[in-house]
């Protein structure tokens, strides 16, 4: 098997709130395949928000090994963090998070930017990936002039420019209706099959983790369940056929929200 | 590529809040206007001055009892028309020598009355300083020789006590003595601050018999040439001083007064320059609070560029080109102004305004260096930001 796309050993990530040590995570361990799909569960201040922000690189743990993309974190500068995210991390985000007064191309082409792109090719591969999800007509569209599920496949396409290994989705449906927001799930599990890039998604609604191929359940810091742990065999097995709870629809906006209204 | 986008994205930002960029250019404006102006005052007052210097006549030597010191009280003269004679030979060539032995007085013609400087002169004081009649003859070496009592009015003087009168051949009466007028002076104006028009001339040897002395308050020289000025002068001191062992002598010459004058205007100018560079620190000032909140307003953008691969140099440099655009728009906007105003001041003031291109380059310079210094605290501390708190902001 390739290298896994994330390994953690031991980590944990204490706060010094006003002198007084407050730990937010107390040793994980967790190892991420590359082309997994995990949902991470658990309530609000179990710990879950702040192993995301480590898995993306967006901080570094203050104790244990956390290697991604074949990189030992705790040992890189804030500019090497930086470019580790950029090359490695794609980043879905429940607020969306796009550049107002810039286009749908513009704001996908963000991250080519800082990889030091030309303006030109930037904007061919952000429209080609805009197509891909189900954007192809909303190119020059400003994030005002989008809805919430169309804004939140922009994003998607931003995470997806790169050619990520991972893509680390913060409550991705957080702010999205029913219908869009299976229509993003749909759109993220099938990028997570077909292009094979590892999906780990936070979450606290149970429905969404039930369709995850594995589930990390966190309380007070620590990693209380692993679903991959209780079964092993399932989850070494190959990528399955198709999504997890997707059927054999063709997973495109118009046809994500078909699906989505027949599910009902 | 990435200096392409923090340009890109800084213009974008300016343009995005137009009031607010225009309010904190215009404080940059007034001080790089104001510095542009006051160094065009400072410097068209000293051309004034230069060329007012110059217009006293060229190549001129200015011997003086006592030391010239800006600020020591003049001192008291033993010169005497002996002196002159012998300064005369030092020269070669009296028609180069010029005296003047020089006194308030109240010159009256009729019922009118002007209190004016009476000046005992020999007749070679027109071609010594450069001094042109409007009418009539100057003193001639027979008045000086004979004391007789003629008198040139300056152009003032022959205003105030004749109108529109000839004033030819009329009689006035110095200190109660009556003096014939045979000539008038050309209007000369103002000469660093003296109405060089408010003066009378009339024989040296009349004036020692009018004022009851034989003193000269000082000899003027002109020299054949540039070269030998010094020269020329360090040997009438010489003499000067074998004559009168007790007594110190100067002599100046014209770039001397230039030189000290330039220098009291140069540090003038300097000193407007700095009052209104106060201004431009202002100006800078708001820059940097203006760019606080821009940072702060923008938190989540910082938050989100960060996450997709920004390094903390990106960030920083986007935030400080902003603030380098910002004050450099106001200061191309501020010479501009400062350009125009000085110049319309030059035209339509009697306050002379010179434009000089290191003034303008100054204060550009000043102007963008401003928008680096100021910028770069806000553009650090947002290069700093740590992602995961702004992509929480709200």
């Amino acid at each position: 098997m390739a290298t896994p796309a994330i390994e953690a050993v031991d980590v944990s990530r204490t706060y010094q709130l006003d002198g007084v040590s407050v730990p937010a995570l107390r040793g994980v361990t967790l190892t991420v395949a590359a082309g997994d799909y995990v949902a991470v569960i658990g309530p609000s201040g179990s710990g879950k928000s702040t192993l995301m922000h480590l898995l993306g690189g967006l901080d570094r743990p203050t104790g244990g090994r956390l290697v991604l993309g074949g990189r030992e974190v705790g040992s890189l500068t804030p500019p090497e963090l930086a470019t580790l995210r950029n090359e490695t991390i794609g980043f879905v985000f429940q607020a969306f998070h796009l550049l107002p007064r810039t286009s749908a191309v513009d704001n996908v082409a963000l991250p080519l930017v800082y990889r030091g792109i030309g303006a030109r090719q930037r904007r061919e591969r952000a429209a080609a990936v805009l197509g891909r999800v189900g954007l192809g007509h909303r190119l020059h569209h400003r994030p005002n002039q989008l809805s919430g599920g169309e804004q939140q496949r922009v994003a998607i396409a931003r995470a997806l420019v790169t050619d990520p290994t991972v893509l680390l989705a913060d409550e991705p449906t957080g702010n999205l209706d029913t219908v869009n927001g299976q229509a993003v799930l749909a759109l993220l599990e099938e990028l997570n099959t077909e292009s094979g890039v590892a999906l780990v998604m936070v979450t606290h609604d149970n429905e969404v983790a039930a369709r995850a191929r594995r589930r990390i359940t966190m309380r007070d810091g620590v990693v209380v369940a692993d679903s991959a742990a209780d079964d092993p065999p399932a989850d070494s097995a190959a990528v399955p056929d198709g999504p997890a709870a997707g059927g054999d629809a063709d997973p495109t906006a118009g046809d994500g929200t078909e699906r989505a209204e027949a599910a009902r | 590529m990435r200096f392409a986008e923090a340009w890109r994205v800084a213009l974008d930002a300016l343009r995005a809040n137009r009031m607010r960029s225009a309010l904190t250019m215009l404080g940059v404006i007034i001080g790089v206007a104001s510095v542009v102006v006051l160094v065009a005052i400072g410097t068209g007052a000293k051309r004034e001055v230069e060329r007012q210097v110059e217009g006293l006549g060229s190549n001129l030597l200015v011997v003086v009892p006592g030391r010239i010191d800006i600020g020591s009280a003049p001192a008291v003269s033993r010169l005497d028309l002996a002196d002159v004679d012998a300064v005369s030979r030092v020269v070669g060539d009296p028609s180069r020598v010029a005296v003047t032995v020089a006194s308030g007085e109240t010159v009256r013609a009729g019922r009118r009355s002007d209190f004016t400087t009476v000046q005992g002169v020999l007749e070679t004081t027109p071609a010594v300083f450069t001094r042109r009649l409007g009418r009539g003859s100057y003193l001639t070496a027979s008045d000086v020789d004979t004391s007789r009592r003629v008198a040139v009015l300056g152009a003032a003087v022959a205003g105030a006590l004749f109108g529109d009168r000839d004033p030819i051949g009329q009689q006035v009466s110095i200190a109660g003595v009556r003096f014939r007028v045979i000539g008038v002076f050309a209007p000369l104006g103002q000469s660093l601050g003296v109405d060089r028009d408010d003066e009378v001339h009339i024989p040296v040897t009349a004036a020692h018999r009018l004022y009851g002395t034989q003193r000269i308050d000082g000899i003027a020289v002109k020299a054949p040439d540039r070269e030998r000025i010094d020269d020329l002068g360090a040997r009438i001191v010489a003499e000067l001083t074998r004559r009168h062992p007790d007594t110190e002598f100067s002599a100046v010459t014209q770039q001397q007064i230039l030189g000290v004058l330039g220098d009291i205007l140069g540090v003038l100018t300097g000193v407007l320059a700095a009052i209104a560079g106060i201004s431009l620190l202002v100006g800078g000032v708001g820059v940097s609070n203006i760019m606080l909140v821009s940072v702060r307003e923008r938190t989540r953008e910082i938050g989100l560029r960060k996450a997709v691969g920004a390094r903390p140099r990106d960030i920083g440099l986007q935030f400080l080109l902003e603030a380098v655009l910002l004050t450099s728009i106001g200061g191309v906007t501020g010479m501009a102004l400062g350009v125009g105003a000085a110049l319309t001041a030059d035209a339509l003031s009697p306050v002379p305004a010179a434009i000089t291109w290191w003034s303008l380059a100054l204060a550009f310079g000043v102007s963008a260096a401003v928008g680096i210094v100021f910028g770069v605290v806000p553009a650090q501390r947002a290069g700093r930001l740590d992602p995961v708190v702004a992509l929480r902001a709200e």
